[in-house]
């Protein structure tokens, strides 16, 4: 009996019972989470435009997206033009917009800063499991599934990092199911480290034994990087036996000159290939019980610097998206007259706070122990 | 030019006497016990990395305290690989870095990275071809306890020369090590001392020092931090020599109170106060035990030798004989308890199979992708190791470079390059992409000799068993198996992940 099957023997049995538990929904990993890393810390303020504070113009001369070219989202706020593809989803309702999101003390160095996201610690905390390892260590999600999560296009497993998660991390399906041949997955063993490499070989047999390379979607995918990981993320998805979570990631924020090509190209890969996200879910049936998130290190600084870039901030916007979402928008506008001494934004959401609506709203498990407190949860998910 | 590398520079020099093994059955009245096959390979596979069956040969003629003696001796070994030229350039002073164009501080960056990527392939190098494996196991040890990354360090001049330091205190005195890497430029870089002044203290590298170095967690206050963080003040760097510099006027020299003691302390002061808490040696003695001997240290046995350890003043060969020699060391239930990281797994194969090639060096990349990006640990606490080596990317990845390496498998090998393993900004695009290629090269010409290499090993499957895997194997060896074949399965077996 490995740890995980005990967790889950003892959270039926007794043990937890008795615990004073917050009101939650039955735990329900049907619903998919869907995680997208803008890797490198993508520029918030270019994404979502405060386009109505003169001091957004006035702090980046040579990059702000002019006024009458932002897709306007309220007479305050709009978004990158680059991002067209997401307005019929924000028209639909279900596009949220989170402002302001970061963490206190925020850390500028891309690994430790992205480690605090995806441990979800605190900045001078030091955690080695990934924020959904310790979810799933608490709520197990079912042995039935082909694996608790999948990650596509990056060797790094981020939130599903530490023991007990069954990730399988692939770049694309066909290519899994080749290398998987190599695994044998049999067996039990009595030696400890011996027993948590048998385990990870049977996750890899048990996800090659279920997951498809064969689905045909109508959907037409980008012709990008980012298309072919949605287009495997679909492929996952189509699966018969399920995943609890998938991660995608897009290379290529860290925009320290020259930004505003780069950027405009980054933003419309991604709205570009949420959009086909999105038409291959709905094609699955899958749209209304998906719920999408992005993230990222960091957002950046407010003033741009001499090169035509912006450098490592804190405080960044982003996107929860999904047929279950109430779109609108979240959280605070950039506080431009409140920066601190580097010139960077006060946050005024938690990421945990994003964490925990996705443990407790969308999942219906309890945060307290993954987020190692309690965090007010946002209220971007219809009833 | 193209000179072939020879992996294993020790082999030569014995030649194996056949499968015959001399086992540990000698009763205990016996003066010499001789440590046998099986112990002699557990030892070295401990101390160093996978061996030859000729070097477990000559290490099972030995008794235990011969075969550390002779392990310690060959430490004083120099080193056989020449680091890269540029080692001993001067850094770029910091006032030239500051005022660089875009242009220039982008090929700048590009440079660091190129040379980064040349000083992991000459680490890798060494390991693969030293005759003292214990030395670069033991300076892999403090590179994973003294933690500097280059992704902060940036300048690999700073890396090369704390890698020197490393090696020249690594079986020396803990207290002079300690003493020296607060002077190191990388840690002073990599813990932000440089902008710990007085009245304007960063603590980072006093919390590390007594959290990580010396104390372990919960062994001090938040306070301690404090004051101590106080007395490090002005321990920084000049910028354009890239020394350490004591910088007196940003030095704090009042009055401080550390862990009960209260004077004008400074910085090796502190380091004292730390040295002389018994938690220190308990501290570094659990590491060693989980470095060596299996992932949760044994208290009664952490605690005798970190009394021997800190009764000798910190020498640290004295811990390692207390612990090597030890029956707990090879105690059954310890066999095969480790996990092997990415460099044991790929140094210790090239090695243990006597691999030729041409060009070694890109196998970094290879422990790069595996998880170990020497240089550049994930954070200050270092590589965690043991069960977190494996996860399904990182066991697929492992199996696909075996089944390749013993040529098993037509998969292309760019595929087993499909992932890039390090950082993602645009400007390490371009030599990373160099070393790929090399190391797609290097994949391509690499040579086993197979069959010198199981007449040497015996060419019986349950000997090869003996040699390749520390117990036996998950899954038995069919009957018909023989040769190659064997070797392939037993390479690809789970038990092969452990050492």
């Amino acid at each position: 009996m490995n740890r995980r099957d005990f967790l889950s023997a003892t959270a039926a049995s007794s043990v937890l019972a008795w615990l004073p538990q917050p009101a939650l929904a039955a735990v329900d990993y049907r619903k998919l989470l869907i995680l997208i890393e803008l890797k490198g810390g993508n520029d918030g303020l270019n994404t979502v435009i405060p386009y109505a504070d003169a001091q957004y113009a006035a702090l980046r001369p040579h990059i702000a997206v002019a006024r009458d070219q932002v897709l306007q989202l309220d007479e305050f706020t709009g978004l990158n033009p680059s991002l067209s593809s997401l307005m019929p989803l924000w028209k639909a309702g279900e596009l949220g917009v989170v402002q302001g999101v970061g963490y206190p003390a925020g850390n500028l160095s891309h690994f430790r800063s992205i480690e605090i996201w995806e441990t979800a610690s605190k900045s001078n905390e030091y955690l080695q499991e990934g924020w959904l390892t310790r979810a799933f260590d608490q709520s197990p999600v079912p042995r039935t599934y082909a694996a608790d999560a999948v990650v596509v296009g990056s060797p790094e497993v981020g939130p599903f990092a530490g023991n007990g998660t069954r990730t399988i991390a692939l770049t694309n399906t066909e290519q899994f199911l080749q290398q998987a041949r190599l695994a044998v997955g049999a067996g039990q063993a009595h030696n400890r480290a011996l027993s948590h490499i048998l385990r990870v070989e049977n996750d890899i047999v048990q996800a090659a034994a279920n997951l498809n390379t064969n689905h045909v979607f109508r959907t037409a995918f980008p012709q990008t990087g980012f298309g072919n990981a949605v287009r495997t993320a679909s492929q996952v998805i189509a699966s018969k036996a399920g995943v609890a979570a998938i991660k995608l990631s897009l290379n290529g924020f860290d925009t320290h000159s020259g930004q505003t090509g780069t950027h405009t190209n980054l933003l419309k890969t991604l709205a570009d290939g949420l959009a086909a996200l999105k038409a291959a879910l709905s094609e699955l049936g899958r749209w209304d019980d998906t719920l999408i998130a992005t993230y990222a290190e960091f957002g950046r600084r407010p003033r741009e610097n001499a090169s035509g870039g912006t450098d490592h901030g804190t405080a960044n916007a982003h996107f929860v998206l999904g047929g279950a979402v109430k779109g609108g928008l979240y959280g605070a506008r950039p506080a431009f007259d409140r920066l601190d001494g580097n010139g960077n934004l006060p946050f005024a959401v938690d990421f945990r706070s994003i964490y925990a609506t996705v443990l407790e709203r969308w999942w219906g498990v309890s945060a307290v122990a993954a987020m190692r407190g309690r965090f007010t949860t946002l209220d971007v998910l219809k009833a | 030019m193209r000179r072939l590398l020879f992996l294993t520079a020790t082999l030569i020099a014995v030649v194996c006497g056949g499968a015959v093994s001399i086992t540990r059955a000698a009763p205990p009245h016996f003066e010499v016990m001789l440590l046998g096959f099986d112990a002699a390979r557990h030892l070295l596979s401990r101390t160093g990395f996978a061996a030859t069956p000729a070097e477990i040969d000559t290490f099972s003629r030995l008794t235990r305290e011969q075969a550390v003696e002779r392990l310690l001796a060959a430490t004083d070994k120099p080193r056989v690989t020449p680091p890269p030229a540029w080692v001993t350039e001067p850094v770029t002073p910091a006032s030239q870095v500051r005022t660089m164009s875009v242009e220039e501080r982008q090929a700048w960056q590009r440079r660091n990275v190129a040379r980064g990527l040349e000083m992991r392939g000459w680490w890798l190098q060494e390991m693969v071809a030293t005759p003292s494996p214990l030395t670069e196991k033991m300076a892999l040890f403090w590179h994973n306890h003294f933690v500097s990354s280059q992704q902060k360090v940036r300048q690999p001049q700073y890396l090369y020369r704390q890698n020197v330091l490393l090696r020249e205190h690594a079986l020396g005195s803990f207290g002079h090590f300690l003493q020296a890497i607060a002077r190191d430029p990388a840690m002073v870089i990599y813990l932000d001392n440089a902008s710990n002044r007085k009245g304007q203290p960063n603590e980072n590298f006093a919390r590390e020092v007594m959290e990580l170095f010396t104390l372990g967690e919960g062994q001090y206050s938040e306070r301690d931090i404090k004051e101590a963080a106080r007395a490090f003040t002005g321990w920084s760097i000049d910028g354009e020599k890239g020394e350490f510099l004591f910088r007196s006027l940003a030095h704090d020299d009042g009055e401080k109170a550390v862990l009960g003691s209260i004077g004008n302390f400074d910085g090796d002061a502190v380091l004292d106060i730390l040295l002389a808490q018994p938690q220190t040696a308990e501290f570094i003695v659990r590491k060693l035990w989980r470095e060596f001997v299996s992932p949760e240290p044994d208290a009664v046995e952490v605690k005798r030798v970190a009394n021997a350890f800190r009764d000798s003043r910190y020498d640290i060969r004295v811990a390692l004989r207390a612990l090597l020699n030890s029956d707990a060391f090879y105690a059954p239930k310890y066999r095969a308890a480790l996990v092997k990281s990415p460099v044991d797994l790929v140094v210790g194969t090239l090695r243990q199979f006597q691999f030729t090639t041409t060009d070694v060096q890109p196998f970094a990349l290879t422990v790069a992708q595996l998880g170990q990006n020497l240089f550049a640990p994930p954070n200050v606490k270092g590589w965690p190791g043991g069960e977190a080596w494996i996860n399904s990317t990182t066991l697929l990845a492992r199996k696909q470079f075996l089944d390749r390496l013993f040529n098993a498998s037509d998969m292309r090998p760019a595929m087993m390059l499909a992932a890039p393993p390090l950082a993602n900004q645009a400007v390490q695009g371009a030599p990373i992409n160099a070393m790929r290629q090399r190391l797609m090269r290097a994949m391509a010409e690499i040579q086993f000799d197979s069959h010198g290499w199981l007449q040497r090993a015996g060419n019986e499957p349950a000997q090869l068993q003996r040699v390749v895997l520390a117990m036996a194997p998950q899954h038995a060896l069919p009957a018909t198996a023989t040769g190659i074949d064997v070797i392939r399965r037993l390479t690809q077996d789970p038990v092969y992940q452990l050492k």
